[in-house]
């Protein structure tokens, strides 16, 4: 099989925050790797910090931080159109028909996703059961690996500890770049980081230099 | 956005009254709240392109967070902490109540023409 990384997560910076690191280690080895983006994160809280967005520009704004955060990456993009915090009322078997569209076409090795029930948004726990349906429609003996991220505060009590576990200190530059590209969630989400830290990158490093997954048992 | 004036924001709201006007309105505490605060709760509500007519519109508050309510024939409409307001597209009055992180609490936005996406 040819390798190529599909990774699935609903919002722009998900990819940034969750698997940038492990998403470059991929690309160091030349190993192509497309992100299937489920929204433009319509809903973000963060607006810049001093704001910069409003409900109605964050949408393109989002959209255009996402596209940056992909040419950081140089993976491939897809964006499906579905809107932020609506995921989880849509059909299950409509969107997990819609990824699998994609995941014919691509032929993945690995597919990165959220783990269903622990991933916290409920757009991430939808889209995540979404993305394991969608590999479950492929013959078995053409199922990609499934790399499940879980955050939920009782993961590791409920489904022990993740097998897969990257060290991305390594390549935490890219990491840290990526997540800067989006730069109305960063804003927000790093300035508490920012205000209790002298080198933010290390700081960031440390509660984001690992990255873990559950391979998807079928 | 900018920071609410009272009286302009009034004018605009006058402006928008008695028409066929799109509604949205939404408040939340974000989807973390309560994987950041075990103690807190996560609420919300959301609804978009409402389609209204009011009969008054009125702005209240004083110093730096505001209520807006819209008196529709048939029941109400309104947004509590709202605290920047801007213009868009001409047509688009958006009102917003940020916290101090710049994090949006609360929105309520009128327009003569449905909101996008």
């Amino acid at each position: 099989m040819t390798e190529h990384v599909v990774v699935i997560y609903p919002h722009p910076d998900d990819e940034a925050f969750g698997a940038s690191g492990t998403i470059t280690t991929f690309r160091e080895k030349g190993i192509p790797v497309t992100y299937l983006c489920g929204t433009l994160g319509e809903m973000g809280r963060n607006m810049g910090n001093p704001t910069f967005a409003t409900r109605e520009t964050l949408p393109e704004i989002r959209k255009k931080e996402l596209i940056k955060a992909c040419e950081v990456l140089d993976i491939n993009l897809e964006m499906l159109g579905y809107r932020d915090k609506t995921l989880e009322f849509e059909s299950t078997e409509e969107v997990a028909a819609h990824l699998f569209s994609y995941l014919e076409k691509i032929k993945p090795s690995l597919v990165i996703t959220h783990y269903p029930g622990h991933a916290v948004h409920p757009d991430h726990d939808a889209f995540g059961a979404a993305a394991i349906k969608a590999v479950e429609k492929l013959p078995e003996n053409e199922r990609p690996t499934v790399w499940a991220q879980a955050i939920s505060r009782n993961h590791l009590e409920d489904v022990g500890e993740p097998d897969i576990q990257n060290d991305v200190s390594e390549v935490f530059t890219k990491k840290f770049e990526t997540i800067q590209a989006h730069k109305s969630q960063a804003d927000g989400m790093l300035s508490k980081v920012r205000n209790e830290a002298d080198d933010i990158v290390e700081a960031t490093k440390q509660w984001l230099g690992v990255e873990s997954f559950y391979t998807w048992k079928f | 956005m900018e920071p609410i004036e009272i009286n302009q924001l009034q004018n605009h709201i006058d402006k928008l009254a008695n028409k066929e006007v799109y509604v949205h309105l939404e408040t939340t505490n974000g989807a973390y709240a309560s994987h950041f605060n075990q103690d807190a709760y996560n609420v919300g509500a959301f609804i978009r392109n409402a389609q209204v007519t009011y009969q008054r519109g009125k702005v209240v508050g004083t110093g730096t967070t505001y209520r807006v309510g819209l008196k529709l024939d048939i029941g109400w409409i309104y947004a509590e902490g709202v605290n920047q307001y801007e213009v868009e597209d001409q047509n688009k009055l958006l009102m917003a109540g940020h916290d101090r992180e710049g994090r949006l609490m609360v929105a309520l936005q009128i327009s003569e023409t449905p909101f996008q996406y």
